[in-house]
């Protein structure tokens, strides 16, 4: 489908009566231009992108963030305040995640001051919502690259090379598979305990093993294509051959379950934090914070809903995303034409009823 | 992998067998090796005496002596593996010591798991199967009517639903559904125009599903509306709600209802010799009714209920038998199937029976759908079964509904997925070439070959299940597993994170191997009885 077409001269254009409208649209152009096409066609991908866009820029303008150093509260050794260990970017925002504030409403009730409202302590919500979102992004981003990374290569040395070496991998592949996600990211959280760039590359070392099955299987397919033996032919080394004329081929495969990986990823990540496994106080991560508040739920509802929507809408944004990227890339679930267009491409194909 | 029995032309049991035992070899020494990573992993989490090791006063101190002892961790955690490794092997002959659990005052876990056990594995394994049944069936209907306005209403509403954080979802169902549902039961009164709305809902919704001409699609709306106001109402006036009850014609109506159930998903509602056959057998369940009333209340024990099922498909394989005709093998399948699944009703039947009595016993403030704990505690230990499972039933809708919510979800998107490409298939053109009736084409053509690769899906959806379900114990505040787990790892009590995993594991491989069987059942190139 995506081979890109010569055009014919015109006396082969009746040929061309016998591709579809579909195959038109897309004769002459390149894989990549045709993929970018379909997925800004895709209207819930693209408000997706842009919603995730959006809700990224606010997560870290408005609070700002702290880069290097442990995160963790401490108190200054010149003035003796209680502040965050590394270097303090600030936002527009004028609250502070970590701070107590005077309580500006009775109960710390939403207003104009604090619009996600306050916790007993005086805590402004919306700084500590905006934390967690970095904090969750934070980890989705690590795993995301790390288990894409790693399940590719697995994947593709295990589906090219075959043999011995397939078999220990995918026995591997097995052992992890086995043990429930949530327990083996469990243990894996209480040991490390509570950070979220490690609670990441752990998580990320162990989330690939989808991903490398799946790669697996494309190149056990696609090795034994022509353009493979072409490649070899022409004196291609073995990593040449995985990584410039096999990969390209099984990138759909690979970007699409990577964005399903991500989704997968918040939700895994929010659910150990509210185990109290995963990312923990004083560091603030969603899930944490919905753990936290827990208990408020009947009185302050407003500690609950906060987090919980923003995990819902980036969970969600990241699968649409995702729906838009398996639409683009692999046009098998193509949209089947309605009768209305059916006929018409009659009518075109015969050039009657006009 | 099962495709390679298709090579063999004479498939027969034997090599069934050998094929099971191979794939349990295989995945014995996966889970050994897995047992060995998170035992490893567990031991090296955390230090188990980090509490004891503030102080330094000679209490705490005889106290971190002991407990050192008591969990021998002056062995290197490689070393004590396979201690624990030893016990655990003592389970093949019937004598499990998987350690003690210091953190629960010494209780062996084997007992501990024992208690656990039995509350998690019925919440999960109801959960999956209700997901599986439920989402195959959305998944399928959502399929056959491809982009209108319920593909994409479901399609949406699986997308929100996968994206929700179980715990979350939890929390509000704990507050809203049982609280609002319990308000419902304990004054049950629907006046005509909630009743009028829920029907036309599900006339609404009763349409876009069978979709089809304007006239088909109003027909099906109108006769939905109609039969469910009708019942509402009539459940109004004999105060059903208040003292619901199956009784005879419960049963005979839901009976009735499985029976053209399983012929129309076996594609046989039209032939004479099945419709005589299954129409026999629900007729047996219903004469049966009274005579296993005293069965029920004399053999009040879990197992009635296997000798009953099995006692119904005998009957069930026996009308098949006599009154199947040419169709007698598929006869007799499909009628002791129904048979067995005729046991539910007469189930539920003595459940309800009980109805007016548990109201009575449980705490009144709680409700009937109870949102803390997996039973009642004063019914825990009580002689009556039914009673018993009527509490537990009670308290497993709310952790069900939330575990299925995500599980659905999925299943509904991949069968749906499945279906279609399975529909653009040439061998289902061919079989509507042939001038099947759509419904064979769709049942008997699309939808095994459909059932094929959710059947591998199902073992990696168990674990993700079985992960949910820790969440959910702990927000419903479940003794079960979960329970033991977060104690156990929070506390650094190797044995007891153990004891779960080994658990949760051997469930995932029977699961594994079940998919496996009906992935070789479904799949005729592996047909192994009829070669």
């Amino acid at each position: 489908m995506a081979r890109k077409k010569i055009t014919p001269p015109r006396t082969e254009q009746l040929a061309l009566s016998e591709l579809t409208i579909e195959q038109r649209q897309i004769e002459g152009l390149s894989l990549s231009t045709i993929v970018r096409r379909r997925f800004f066609q895709h209207k819930a991908a693209v408000t997706s992108m842009i919603v995730l866009a959006l809700i990224v820029l606010l997560a870290f303008t408005s609070v700002g963030t702290i880069i290097g150093g442990t995160g963790r509260l401490a108190a200054d050794t010149d003035s003796g305040e209680i502040i965050l260990d590394g270097l303090r970017i600030s936002g527009w925002w004028p609250y502070d995640w970590y701070r107590n504030y005077p309580l500006t409403t009775p109960g710390g009730l939403p207003s104009w001051e604090h619009p996600f409202g306050q916790d007993t302590l005086g805590k402004d919500i919306f700084a500590r919502v905006m934390r967690g979102i970095q904090q969750s992004l934070t980890v989705v981003a690590l795993i995301g690259f790390l288990a894409t990374v790693i399940g590719v290569l697995i994947g593709s040395i295990a589906g090219f090379i075959r043999g011995w070496l397939d078999n220990l991998l995918m026995r591997m592949t097995d052992v992890i598979i086995i043990i429930p996600g949530l327990i083996l990211g469990a243990v894996l959280g209480r040991t490390i305990g509570g950070n979220a760039i490690s609670l990441g590359i752990l998580l990320g070392l162990v989330s690939w093993t989808g991903l490398a099955r799946l790669v697996r299987g494309e190149f056990l397919a696609l090795r034994e294509r022509e353009f493979v033996d072409a490649a070899r032919v022409a004196g291609a080394s073995n990593s040449r051959i995985i990584f410039r004329h096999i990969l390209p081929n099984s990138i759909g495969i690979v970007v699409v379950n990577a964005t399903l990986l991500m989704s997968a990823a918040i939700l895994t990540e929010t659910a150990l934090s509210f185990l109290g496994f995963g990312i923990t106080a004083p560091d603030i991560s969603l899930g944490q914070i919905i753990s936290q508040y827990n208990e408020a739920f009947k009185t302050r509802p407003w500690l609950f809903w906060y987090p919980g929507l923003f995990i819902v809408v980036i969970a969600l944004c990241i699968n649409f995303i995702g729906d838009g990227l398996r639409d683009a890339f692999d046009p098998r679930q193509r949209r089947v034409p309605k009768t209305a267009s059916l006929s018409r491409q009659f009518r075109e194909l015969t050039g009657g009823g006009r | 992998m099962p495709k390679d029995l298709s090579n063999d032309g004479k498939v027969g049991w034997e090599s069934m067998l050998s094929f099971i035992t191979r794939r349990l070899a295989a995945t014995f020494v996966v889970l050994l090796v897995a047992s060995f990573l998170v035992y490893m992993l567990t031991a090296n989490s955390g230090d188990p005496l980090e509490d004891l090791r503030i102080q330094n006063d000679p209490a705490s101190v005889a106290k971190r002596a002991t407990l050192t002892e008591k969990l021998d961790l002056d062995t290197p955690p490689f070393f004590r593996y396979f201690k624990w490794l030893g016990g655990a092997a003592s389970c093949v002959i019937g004598q499990c010591n998987l350690g003690i659990s210091v953190i629960r005052g010494d209780e062996p876990v084997a007992n501990a798991l024992g208690n656990a056990m039995a509350s998690t594995l019925s919440l999960v394994v109801l959960a999956t199967i209700l997901s599986i049944l439920f989402g195959v069936a959305i998944g399928m209907t959502v399929a056959l009517r491809q982009y209108s306005g319920y593909d994409y209403t479901v399609t949406f509403t699986a997308f929100i639903f996968y994206s929700l954080p179980i715990f979350w979802v939890a929390v509000l169902l704990k507050e809203f559904g049982a609280i609002r549902f319990n308000e419902f039961l304990g004054d049950p009164s629907i006046p005509w125009w909630i009743a009028l709305a829920i029907g036309a809902a599900l006339g609404l919704v009763v349409q876009a599903v069978v979709g089809g001409h304007l006239r088909t699609r109003i027909r099906s709306a109108a006769i939905s509306l109609v039969l469910t106001t009708g019942i509402l109402v009539v459940a109004d006036l004999t105060q059903w709600f208040r003292n619901p009850s199956i009784g005879i014609i419960g049963v005979a109506l839901l009976g009735a209802g499985l029976g053209a159930l399983m012929l129309f998903v076996t594609s046989n509602l039209t032939k004479r010799t099945m419709q005589f056959s299954v129409g026999t057998t629900v007729l047996a369940v219903i004469a049966l009714w009274y005579p296993l009333q005293f069965a029920w209340f004399y053999f009040n024990h879990p197992f009635t209920i296997v000798a009953v099922a099995l006692l119904l498909a005998g009957i069930g394989v026996a009308a098949g038998f006599f009154l199947g005709g040419d169709d007698r093998i598929e006869a007799m399948r499909v009628s002791a199937i129904t048979g067995a699944l005729a046991t539910a009703p007469l189930v539920l039947d003595q459940m309800f029976m009980r109805w007016g009595d548990y109201v009575q016993i449980i705490p009144l403030r709680s409700g009937v759908i109870s949102t803390i704990g997996a039973n009642t505690p004063i019914l825990a230990k009580d002689d009556d079964t039914w009673m018993r499972m009527l509490d537990s039933s009670t308290h497993l809708i709310l952790p069900t509904i939330a575990l299925m919510i995500i599980s659905v979800a999925g299943y509904t998107r991949y069968t749906r997925a499945t279906l279609l490409e399975v529909l653009n298939q040439d061998y289902v053109r061919t079989a509507r070439a042939k001038g099947l009736p759509e419904t064979t084409v769709i049942m008997r053509h699309a939808f095994r070959n459909t059932l094929i690769p959710i059947a591998t899906i199902v073992a990696f959806d168990f674990g993700a299940v079985i992960g949910g379900a820790i969440i959910t114990e702990r927000v419903f505040a479940w003794q079960g597993m979960g329970a033991l787990f977060n104690q156990g790892l929070y506390h650094v009590d190797v044995n007891l994170v153990m004891g779960v995993f080994l658990v949760t594991g051997v469930a995932a491989v029977i699961f594994n191997i079940l998919a496996d069987l009906a992935y070789s059942a479904l799949d005729p190139r592996i047909r192994i009885t009829e070669a």
